[in-house]
């Protein structure tokens, strides 16, 4: 084990692959010598020259697309996104193309590709510089999507992505990098696809949060303890694939679901979930299900706008004590 | 100079594409095909010739209207035939059709319904080549209308860079559905654009087989010796509408007519009879033998089965 920033575990879960296959190499905007705008391949270019850390213009479909062909080809791209924010431009390339190649040819080609990047609040870059966007990728199929919410599950989560023949749009988060988390030294250290973490156990309600907002929620959990109501807090860690049998066995148990998370409420991960969940364990349910998420505005600038625009812990809170009729 | 065997090679791909077109164009009118069919009638020198350089190794990107790029890079007229109909015996197996049949085994990285789509990925399958020391080049072919795509530009920006073993095959027959190059496009000639980009840009009468081999063969030397991209446009025409159905508004009868008159086919035809590179007898046997193998993938499409509705889910991921 060590101690090591979610940065530096994507880092080092870089090069440790880069190591292992020669046909792993990383291309993005800034990212040899400058070591990517948060300094997630820094200092790779020394070990692996800059063929393989390739800084590439300002051209998101052009390089995302050429991952597609490099990936098609037999390489095992890492293509960086500096903001998830820009995969808009490049979004034929994700979503017409890489997400649908498998199928769209009877099954007889793959994109072992990685598009990651980081999204979120946290350096007040406003609008364009600050949205959740994970649910565009979550809805189109043949796109698997992972959320990482500490250095641990970044460094475990990479290595499966990396490995992995599917397209993977792996979703980091600002204001994350910079927390440090024990990380297992072992190169083979892997965190499948498809399972959830329970990350404190509960019996009251269920609280299924990603990024920040497991934190944030894990705060709301101590808080709520202090007033006798117990909460069981699920990342979920990849929203594709989803593990709704952790987050279904937790709302049998508790009769009451809550999802918390950054991105827009509307339309977000956390309608796809309550209504699975609905679906599948509306008889167990005790109350009706809450979604906690951005308000429907981007992302503004002055800081007390931006407080407004995103839940906080209280937020959490609340929500929690509505499914007890609080 | 195009040897014998490589021009019988061209005609028959050409015949083989033509026959099969007109095939597809009378599968469509007897409802028996559905979707967007863009045929490829009228343009059938470029991929044949350009195809005729390539080994299975290389990789092609092709278009909406690429039924032609995939037989010339090698398709089985039978499974291809298949995919236009939809049945479990396609390329895609079913799950593709017309704008989406890819064959990687043979180089051929997909066509695609999106305009642009595929030079992106071109230039990433030369980037593969490359850095893997391979001597693969990449052809993206692409009309007039990717051309105005910001994907075109950042493609031919990324592939100068980086000095890859690719070549831009631009089909400019004219249109865009119906909008006209000079309703949509800055530049006479769409190969002044690799200027922008510092690379050769050449433009060819891509009715001609000659011409367009001449074009490809500087493009050829200069990828495989590391040199980077090329950038041809094949002036050519759609006989065709955009699509099966196209009511075709936006030009005239005799237009059309004037084209056929440069029919590429017949054209390659009178020079290897002129030239005494093939006789009457063996381009006949062309003929007749590229009909019967399309009347024969037709009848296999007919008879082959649907594919099973309970698969609908399989191959959205690979797993293993």
């Amino acid at each position: 084990m060590s101690i090591k920033t979610y940065a530096m575990a994507i880092r080092d879960t870089i090069a440790s692959e880069m190591r292992r296959d020669e046909n792993v190499f990383c291309m993005g905007e800034d990212i040899e010598t400058a070591g990517g705008s948060f300094g997630c391949t820094r200092d790779l270019y020394k070990e692996f020259g800059v063929e393989r850390v390739r800084n590439t213009p300002i051209s998101e479909a052009g390089f995302v697309g050429a991952g597609v062909g490099a990936a098609n080809a037999g390489m095992r791209p890492i293509v960086e996104l500096m903001y998830w924010d820009f995969a808009y431009v490049a979004m034929d390339q994700i979503l017409n193309q890489a997400a649908k190649i498998r199928y769209m040819f009877g099954g007889k080609a793959k994109v072992p590709m990685v598009i990651r990047g980081q999204q979120g609040i946290g350096k007040g870059n406003a609008a364009q510089h600050s949205q959740c966007p994970e649910v565009f990728f979550m809805h189109i199929p043949g796109l698997k999507v992972a959320m990482p919410s500490c250095a641990e599950d970044a460094a475990g989560l990479l290595r499966t992505a990396i490995r992995d023949d599917n397209p993977v749009a792996f979703i980091e988060h600002k204001a994350l990098y910079f927390i440090k988390g024990e990380v297992p030294d072992d190169p083979e250290f892997m965190i499948p696809f498809g399972q959830a973490k329970i990350r404190r156990e509960g019996s009251d309600v269920t609280i299924v949060a990603t990024h920040l907002f497991v934190n944030r929620s894990l705060e709301a959990a101590e808080k709520l303890e202090k007033e006798g109501i117990s909460c069981e807090v699920i990342d979920p860690r990849t929203i594709v694939p989803f593990d709704y049998d952790t987050v279904i066995n937790s709302v049998k148990k508790t009769g009451r679901l809550v999802v918390a998370h950054e991105a827009q409420k509307t339309a977000g991960m956390g309608a796809q979930v309550v209504t699975y969940v609905q679906e599948h364990a509306f008889n167990y349910m005790d109350a009706p299900a809450q979604v906690v998420g951005a308000k429907p505005c981007p992302v503004p600038f002055n800081l007390g706008l931006e407080t407004a625009a995103i839940p906080t812990v209280d937020d959490i809170v609340a929500a929690v004590k509505k499914t007890l009729y609080k | 100079m195009i040897d014998k065997k490589r021009s019988l090679w061209i005609y028959n791909k050409m015949n083989e594409i033509r026959n099969f077109e007109l095939k597809a164009l009378e599968l469509f009118e007897e409802n028996k095909l559905r979707g967007s069919v863009h045929l490829y009638i009228g343009e059938e020198a470029v991929a044949a010739t350009i195809c005729s350089s390539l080994r299975d190794e290389d990789y092609i990107t092709s278009t909406h209207r690429g039924h032609g790029h995939c037989i010339a890079k090698g398709a089985e007229l039978d499974k291809a035939m298949a995919e236009l109909m939809g049945k479990a015996t396609g390329y895609c197996r079913g799950r593709g059709g017309s704008m989406h049949i890819a064959d990687l085994t043979k180089g051929n990285l997909g066509a695609n319904g999106i305009v642009g789509g595929g030079l992106p990925i071109a230039t990433g399958a030369a980037l593969a080549s490359k850095m893997r020391g391979q001597d693969r080049v990449a052809v993206s072919f692409f009309g007039d209308g990717a051309s105005n795509e910001g994907t075109f530009h950042e493609s031919l920006n990324l592939a100068s860079l980086w000095k890859l073993p690719i070549i831009f095959v631009c089909e400019n027959n004219g249109f865009g559905i119906s909008v006209p190059a000079w309703q949509s496009t800055s530049v006479e000639n769409i190969s002044d654009r690799a200027h922008g980009y510092n690379m050769p840009g050449e433009t060819v009468d891509g009715n001609d087989v000659n011409a367009v081999d001449e074009a490809f063969q500087r493009a050829l030397k200069r990828a495989k010796a590391g040199e980077g991209p090329t950038l041809i446009e094949c002036k050519t025409y759609r006989w065709m509408g955009h699509w099966i159905g196209d009511p075709q508004l936006y030009r005239t009868r005799e237009e059309v007519e004037a084209w056929k008159e440069k029919c590429p086919i017949k054209r390659y035809r009178a020079y290897l009879l002129e030239n005494g590179i093939a006789s009457e007898e063996e381009l006949g046997e062309i003929e007749s033998r590229t009909k019967a193998a399309v009347d024969a993938a037709a009848e296999f499409a007919m008879n082959s089965p649907e594919p099973d509705p309970a698969g609908v889910l399989e191959d959205v991921y690979f797993e293993g």
